[in-house]
């Protein structure tokens, strides 16, 4: 019993972690119909960005308890500063061509961040062990958890709802979706899609840092920390359906728990089970979990 | 991907010269090492630094004894850096355009097994001679022979075997124990030389767990609880660069190191990026006698403080003392050919049978081409156990050495086999 409740609270941290970085993965393709491999160099950014942040605003005399919003500022700051420039600068020109050729482009745009990251922050790791020693430790089962891993389920939780509250219950939120339905009926009707598609790509990019921001405090940010959140990321929105916000969710969910299990009782299939659980989705539910059907256009 | 940087003081060249010909040459190096990639951090760019700086210092003949005279006998050293990134498709292509395009005497480099791997047959097709400086593979000599590749450093079997010998004599009482690595060739690899010496060393030890999540994987979390649960005795690792600062860092906080005996294979690198923020009563191996461990001389204190001096107080670890010890191999190779050949600058084939069974000193002790037919390297390794001096810094203590003879297999056999064999031959008096 205390075995299946670890491997469901593991799980759930990974799980929470995941959901966030695919959340904003998964909105970028429901809106832009941008399979957006740049998300892992957004995710480095707002890793980098808190690096940065945390330490600015405790050397201005700010309370600790001021990191944790220092890293929303630092995920803010990305979107503000680079949704704008890949939106507006690269990918708008791209609009309605091969989905291949996008998502090439997004590849190539993950490279760039890559390189640039090294140039801006050079190779040496940054540490921003502070926020993660706030919420101290708590007795789980038979083990000790870090309070802050589990705040991160919190984190996830108020982002999921939080999306599905802007995209359903407000005005901005009904327009997107009828961007998502129709593109050249509301632009007809004289919605301002430009407008539409950057604010969606601005939330995406967001999101992505925050995970990054918040993955900070974890990890040693140095090059290299972009490539497997995207590729697992990958893994949790094919599961789930691709665009679908509740596909997300259960996406990261199953390959948390999935990967918990192999950890504990199939070490050697760590890796393969989150590949094996995609192909035996797509085998049932080629399109996804969650991907709606849709009427053929004609 | 590609990213040349070139040094070297032609002027000293003028006024230097143990030999008139020698003197109007230069010698050109090709390195090859990770300056961009996980790697680079941990270990490309600590051995592209102390590349830059020991060519710098032989050059102007500042090196100690027997190393003081200028360049490589009398030519000033010319170095050409290259990144090692890219795979080993790419390492080839960029092998090639070293020898045929900029046309470098030698090659020394390659932190990855697999670039050591792919370029070895192409140094033999370009009858270039080649120095493995770093990566860790003990099949490069185990499965064939080479004429023009030399490795200057040990293979990564000393890692394992030096580990549970260390863990031996500080009495460590191990019933049971669990390995986290990397899912690669490395991790796997160390976890199988583990094994098979806590096997001999150990028989009645049970493994509690075996982990291998992704490389790169970032998150630790599920890691670390399977790991407390099983309540292992040892928790051995070869993770490496941010994977194994990022496990540390989710560990500590959760009691992973007050739990269980934590012995890290190749962790010296992490020392300097975490200073205070290590765990005490870690144990830290670097496959070699290096930085922290490395044996008092003359040559390892003008090394140390040479390296502190020139990178703002960093202490220097194992990726700058193995370019250290390939570079001065290669000055003894080329000074020994010469004394040879009449004074003028050695071949590959003159070179190749200079280096063949040498031996020299560096900073990390003496090394040894015994193995590999004259080829492969052995030297003595250090380990040691953080704890806190009286200031409540983090250290290195319980410092032990190994003899080359006691933690790797005599030349004629192979690894794997001469653990699982009890280490027959092995001298660790």
């Amino acid at each position: 019993m205390d075995l299946i409740f670890t491997i469901l609270l593991d799980g759930l941290i990974y799980a929470s972690w995941l959901f966030i970085v695919a959340l904003g993965l998964t909105l970028v393709f429901g809106v832009l119909k941008i399979l957006n491999f740049a998300h892992g160099g957004l995710y480095a950014l707002g890793a980098y960005g808190a690096a940065i942040a945390v330490p600015f605003f405790a050397g201005l005399g700010m309370p600790e308890w001021f990191s944790l919003l220092a890293m929303f500022i630092a995920a803010a700051a990305v979107a503000i500063l680079i949704a704008p420039l890949i939106e507006r600068g690269l990918l708008r020109y791209f609009y309605g061509r091969d989905e291949v050729l996008i998502l090439l482009i997004t590849y190539a745009v993950f490279l760039i961040l890559e390189d640039v990251t090294k140039m801006i922050f050079g190779v040496n790791p940054y540490y921003v062990f502070e926020p993660r020693n706030l919420l101290g430790n708590v007795e789980m089962g038979s083990l000790f958890y870090v309070g802050y891993d589990l705040a991160l389920i919190g984190l996830a939780i108020v982002c999921g709802l939080g999306v599905w509250f802007g995209l359903n219950r407000t005005r901005i939120g009904k327009i997107t979706l009828a961007v998502i339905k129709e593109p050249e009926v509301s632009q007809a009707m004289g919605v301002n899609i430009a407008r539409i598609y950057l604010l969606a790509f601005g939330v995406g990019v967001f999101l992505a840092a925050l995970g990054g921001a918040f993955t900070s405090p974890l990890i040693s940010v140095q090059p290299g920390n972009s490539v497997s959140v995207i590729v697992v990321s990958f893994a949790v929105v094919i599961i789930g359906g691709l665009g679908s916000i509740p596909g997300a969710a259960i996406g990261a969910l199953i390959v948390g728990i999935a990967r918990a299990f192999a950890v504990y009782e199939l070490p050697e299939a760590e890796i393969f089970i989150i590949y094996l659980v995609m192909v035996a989705v797509l085998i049932f539910r080629p399109e996804g979990l969650f991907t709606p059907i849709k009427a053929r256009k004609i | 991907m590609r990213n040349f940087v070139k040094f070297g003081g032609l002027l000293a060249a003028l006024i230097a010269g143990t030999s008139t010909a020698a003197a109007k040459d230069t010698f050109k190096v090709g390195i090859v090492t990770f300056l961009s990639g996980q790697a680079a951090q941990s270990f490309g760019v600590p051995a592209a630094n102390g590349a830059k700086l020991l060519v710098k210092k032989l050059n102007a003949g500042e090196v100690p004894a027997p190393y003081n005279t200028p360049g490589m006998g009398g030519m000033q050293i010319e170095a050409v850096l290259i990144d090692e990134a890219g795979g080993a498709t790419v390492q080839v292509q960029e092998y090639r355009n070293l020898v045929q395009r900029e046309k470098v005497d030698v090659v020394i480099g390659y932190v990855g097994s697999g670039d050591c791997l792919a370029v070895a047959p192409v140094a033999e097709e370009l009858k270039t001679f080649t120095i493995l400086y770093d990566c860790g593979t003990p099949r490069i000599f185990e499965d064939a022979d080479y004429q023009y590749v030399f490795r200057t450093a040990a293979t990564a079997t000393q890692d394992n075997v030096g580990l549970v010998r260390y863990l031996k004599a500080l009495g460590v009482d191990i019933k049971t124990y669990a390995g986290i690595h990397q899912d690669y060739a490395w991790g796997h690899d160390s976890w199988v030389d583990f094994k098979a010496a806590m096997g001999r060393i150990y028989p009645e030890a049970t493994v509690a767990a075996e982990l291998f999540p992704a490389f790169g994987a970032g998150q630790y979390g599920t890691e670390i609880s399977a790991l407390m649960q099983r309540r292992a005795d040892v928790i051995h690792s070869s993770l490496w660069g941010g994977d194994l600062q990022s496990f540390i860092l989710q560990g500590l906080p959760r009691g992973l190191f007050r739990q269980a005996q934590v012995a890290l294979s190749t962790a010296d690198h992490v020392l300097p990026p975490l200073g205070n923020n290590m765990p005490e009563g870690v144990i830290i191996g670097a496959r070699g006698s290096y930085g922290y461990m490395a044996p008092e001389s003359a040559l390892n204190t003008w090394w140390d403080a040479a390296y502190r001096e020139a990178y703002d107080n960093v202490v220097p670890v194992q990726g700058p003392y193995r370019m250290a010890q390939a570079l001065l191999g290669l000055k003894s190779a080329v000074e020994k050919a010469m004394k040879e050949n009449g004074g003028v600058k050695p071949s590959s084939e003159q070179l190749s049978a200079a280096m063949t069974g040498l031996s020299w000193e560096s900073p990390a002790g003496l090394i040894e081409m015994t193995n590999g037919k004259g080829h492969q390297a052995i030297q003595s390794i250090g380990f040691g156990r953080t704890q806190k001096d009286k200031d409540g810094n983090i250290v290195l203590g319980d410092i032990l050495h190994f003899d080359a003879r006691c933690v790797n297999p005599p030349a004629d056999k192979k690894s794997i086999e001469w653990i699982e064999a009890g280490f027959p031959g092995a001298d660790c008096d």
